[in-house]
């Protein structure tokens, strides 16, 4: 197995879709190459840290644009929700 | 075009015939079981009965059904910041973005009489404003597609990677404590290409599975499988200069 042959198979390893036999081959790679080890923890750290930065939901600092809340606020209102 | 542009004149509340009222429902929603997160609904919450409504939004979601103008507004003011930065996430357009997030409040606004209060007003909107962005992505024409080649990793004739890849900073996770290294991860998955972003969106930040995704967009799971892979690539080397040794 190359490096490129263990890279296009990372996610299908990382969700255990591997059979055994080419499980067992990618390991051994990652066994002997530092640099595919180095690759598989960025690309894990990648997920981690994309999830990590998104699920902080701060609230923007920004206000919220007037004439997109009007036009909701009218677009409500013609619906008649409003009393 | 975007009803609430800063270059157009005269914005007009748009009709919004897609959405039907109570469409987006935990009720009907738990009926059709199985498309838990499509409609918007919270249904792990629902399940689990462990998020409820916080006195606030009680008193809010009274006002709303009591027909409250003042309500309305504060929902309005309240969600919109959040709701559009995800709407932009997704479309990464700033009229469509306001337009999805028009065609979200009005779409929840319908569905309140259904709306439980077991999931949060604020999860419940924002999962709202994201079918929202996707059915607008969905109609959108596609426009030129960015390659995602050149942010994929380069090999030798040999298959070696040409880049080699080098480990990062051990404290990566936790300089995204600092909001700087957040908007840095979040301006490099904007800049993913659409097809791609959108899929790494619904799959690691939202939490789908493959299978939803791929009916969410339209799409086989293969298609979901292969884009994911390639946009965590992309990614992933948009990330490496900040976070590889102590660049974060």
């Amino acid at each position: 197995m190359t490096c490129q042959e263990l890279i296009d198979f990372l996610l299908a390893y990382l969700d255990e879709e591997l059979m055994a036999e080419p499980r067992q081959v990618f390991e051994e790679h990652l066994h002997l190459c530092p640099e595919c080890v180095h690759y598989l923890e960025t690309y894990r750290l990648t997920v981690r840290i994309s999830r990590l930065a998104c699920e902080v939901r701060e609230e923007p600092c920004e206000e919220p644009p007037e004439r997109l809340v009007r036009a909701i606020l009218v677009a409500v209102q013609g619906e008649g929700r409003t009393k | 075009m975007g009803i609430a542009t800063e270059s157009s004149a005269g914005i007009k509340p748009r009709a919004c015939p897609r959405f039907r009222a109570g469409h987006y429902t935990e009720q009907k929603h738990a009926v059709r079981g199985g498309r838990r997160w499509r409609e918007g609904a919270d249904m792990d919450d629902v399940s689990r009965n462990i998020v409820s409504l916080d006195d606030g939004e009680a008193d809010l979601l009274a006002a709303l059904r009591a027909g409250e103008p003042s309500a309305y507004e504060e929902t309005v003011r309240r969600y919109t910041p959040r709701l559009l930065a995800t709407a932009r996430r997704i479309l990464g357009n700033e009229d469509d973005a306001q337009d999805a997030v028009q065609d979200a409040f009005l779409s929840a606004f319908r569905g309140l009489d259904q709306f439980a209060g077991q999931s949060k007003l604020a999860t419940w909107l924002h999962r709202i404003a994201v079918n929202a962005a996707l059915l607008k992505l969905r109609h959108r024409r596609q426009a030129h597609e960015q390659s995602i080649d050149p942010l994929l990793p380069r090999f030798s004739s040999d298959g070696h990677q040409v880049e080699p890849a080098a480990p990062w900073d051990s404290a990566a996770e936790r300089v995204l404590e600092r909001k700087e290294t957040r908007d840095v991860v979040r301006r490099a998955i904007d800049d993913l290409p659409e097809n791609y972003r959108t899929v790494l969106l619904l799959r690691d930040i939202e939490g789908l599975d493959t299978e939803e995704t791929a009916k969410q967009l339209g799409v086989s799971e293969g298609t979901v499988k292969t884009r994911l892979h390639r946009a965590r690539q992309a990614l992933r080397t948009l990330l490496d200069p900040h976070f590889r040794g102590d660049g974060a």
